[in-house]
């Protein structure tokens, strides 16, 4: 199987100080992988760089064949890399089903049409049916966003990104600030994730990371220290002692 | 009520169409009476009310880049005076007469400048864009005061002599003609830009205004989306621009002033931001007011207007319209 994703020797330094030494990944669609590590590792220098926020000193970002490392965020995104927000961000005065018609006709090229209406566009209302059925989102397709609970706010995000048909979709905290009862149905939606599409997710949450990931990738210090199963990371002895510290000792004890 | 939700929430698509056209189908007919009510009251005072609709496509087209978009600006009369100067000279030094061609040059005018005062103005944000804004409307004033050869400079460009509408309707001394030809661009004007506002492309600018981060992270363009309705809004300013200069039969320099930029703003706030019917609210409730206190009394009218504008923006900080608008879903709310 092709690589669908590669980072190959990123390097990233804020004057003297290096918070991304020489990263190198590498994902085939439909991988699921969690990056993870301590508060200051990195990760969200990774994202910008691999998202184009931010250009890095040296290195590649390779997109589906395509060296994106000179792009922008916006061509990276029309070529198939995809993010959601740590804190959602959506528009208030929107319903999820104007969230969900605006990022299909983004994707189909047709939000710089100036007349028409979404909901004649039957394509489009069967993709965002279909979206919101997916999600679980149906009965408040028409109420505005900012009326509608964190929870569901979370599942709209997902939602948005997969409207984008991304080859590769970076989840920033998917369950982050959501409530207890509610991780459920994110876990659920994050199962339910189009087979062929390569995932990394950037988690705190340990049980959703065990539970999602078929791999783990752990940052420390701006460098990756350790890429495996996450049967062997509460293993490794560098982890254990950069990162996990006492959940790895809890969960080998049990 | 309850039923009426239920068809709603099952099928969305069907139920809330049918729901904006009727609303907006409701508001051109109020517009159209209100239009005909002032004709029949005002006779003698068709003039002012031509003026008034003028100021309103000026209005409008800052409410597609602020209530709309959220670029600040307090330049705008940039966009509405290259519009009457483009129609102006097109009149006097071109031969271009007839009031619709002049319409069109005045729009093409408008689109220009905004293609212009756009590039400048986005890219700012805040503050900067504000005074970006209030920049390049010194600048076209400047501009055409050094112009004079074409624009008259400071003395005004007059002559200009438009040929009766359609080659039937003359622009009378009594304003008839002038009213009617302005109440028929307004009313189009409202109907393609409430068409604008929902379709894919308004969708993307409403969204822009809520996050532009966001837009980015779906793929669109912030910068060429905001670059495009800047030129959809030149082009609505220009045809106020175009519509004064057709009825005034003159245009003078305070078209391109920064006090009709800073006015018309203000005007927009007061009716409310984002969604054409507070621009048109604004504009009539301004100007009407402004008239009635200034007759009324010619020393502290504008003291009055003061009070007046501080009152609002206090006590309905989301303009009459949108003041008004939460009044009726606040009474619908206590009848279900």
């Amino acid at each position: 199987m092709s690589a669908v994703f590669q980072v190959e020797n990123l390097n990233k330094a804020f004057g003297g100080l290096a918070v991304t030494q020489n990263i190198s990944i590498t994902m085939n669609p439909g991988d699921r992988v969690a990056l993870i590590g301590p508060n200051g590792a990195g990760k969200t220098t990774f994202v910008n760089l691999v998202t184009g926020h931010l250009e890095p000193d040296s290195g590649k970002v390779v997109l589906a064949g395509n060296d994106v490392t000179a792009l922008g965020p916006v061509p990276r995104v029309r070529q198939g890399l995809v993010r959601s927000f740590q804190v959602t961000r959506l528009f208030p005065d929107m319903t999820p089903e104007e969230h969900l018609a605006l990022a299909v006709m983004q994707r189909t090229g047709r939000t710089g049409a100036i007349f028409g209406h979404y909901q004649a566009k039957a394509d489009v209302m069967a993709e965002v049916a279909e979206l919101l059925r997916t999600l679980g989102l149906d009965h408040i397709a028409t109420r505005k966003v900012a009326e509608i609970a964190y929870g569901q706010q979370r599942l709209l995000e997902i939602a948005l990104a997969l409207a984008l048909k991304p080859k590769v979709l970076l989840l920033d905290e998917p369950a982050a600030g959501v409530p207890q009862s509610d991780t459920p149905r994110i876990e659920v939606a994050l199962a339910g994730l189009p087979a062929d599409l390569a995932v990394l997710m950037i988690e705190h949450d340990m049980d959703l990371v065990f539970r999602f990931a078929k791999r783990v990738i752990v940052l420390a210090a701006g460098a990756v220290i350790f890429d495996g199963s996450p049967g062997d990371v509460t293993r490794d002895a560098r982890v254990r002692e950069a990162y996990l510290g006492s959940y790895a000792n809890d969960r080998s004890a049990a | 009520m309850a039923s009426i939700e239920n068809i709603s929430a099952s099928t969305p698509a069907r139920s809330t169409r049918p729901n904006w056209l009727v609303r907006d189908l409701v508001g051109l007919a109020v517009i159209l009476v209100v239009a005909a009510i002032g004709y029949f009251l005002f006779p003698n005072n068709l003039a002012l009310l031509t003026r008034i609709l003028g100021v309103a496509l000026l209005v409008l087209s800052i409410d597609l880049v602020t209530g709309f978009c959220g670029i600040a600006t307090l330049g705008h009369a940039a966009l509405f005076g290259a519009g009457a100067y483009a129609s102006g000279i097109a009149a006097v030094h071109f031969g271009i007469t007839d009031p619709l061609l002049m319409v069109v040059v005045g729009a093409v005018g408008g689109a220009v400048a905004g293609v212009v005062s756009g590039a400048v103005i986005l890219r700012g944000h805040g503050l900067a864009q504000l005074v970006l804004s209030i920049a390049v409307v010194h600048l076209f004033h400047e501009a055409a005061n050094k112009a004079s050869a074409y624009t008259g400079g400071s003395d005004g460009l007059s002559g200009i002599t438009p040929d009766p509408v359609f080659g039937i309707f003359a622009f009378d001394l009594w304003g008839r003609t002038a009213y009617g030809f302005a109440v028929a661009l307004v009313v189009i004007t409202f109907i393609v830009l409430r068409l604008i506002t929902r379709s894919p492309f308004g969708m993307l600018c409403r969204g822009i205004k809520e996050d532009p981060i966001r837009i980015r992270a779906m793929g669109a363009s912030v910068q060429g989306t905001l670059l495009k309705m800047y030129v959809i809004s030149g082009a609505v300013a220009g045809t106020g621009g175009a519509l004064n200069a057709i009825s005034t039969q003159v245009v003078g320099l305070d078209s391109l002033s920064f006090t009709l930029s800073a006015e018309a703003l203000v005007m927009l706030v007061l009716g409310g931001t984002g969604s054409l019917y507070g621009a048109l609210i604004g504009t009539v409730s301004f100007m009407w007011f402004e008239d009635f206190v200034s007759a009324a009394n010619p020393f502290h009218w504008l003291t009055i207007v003061g009070a007046l504008l501080i009152a609002v923006v206090l006590f309905a900080p989301r303009g009459l319209y949108g003041t008004g608008l939460s009044f009726v879903e606040r009474f619908r709310g206590n009848a279900k």
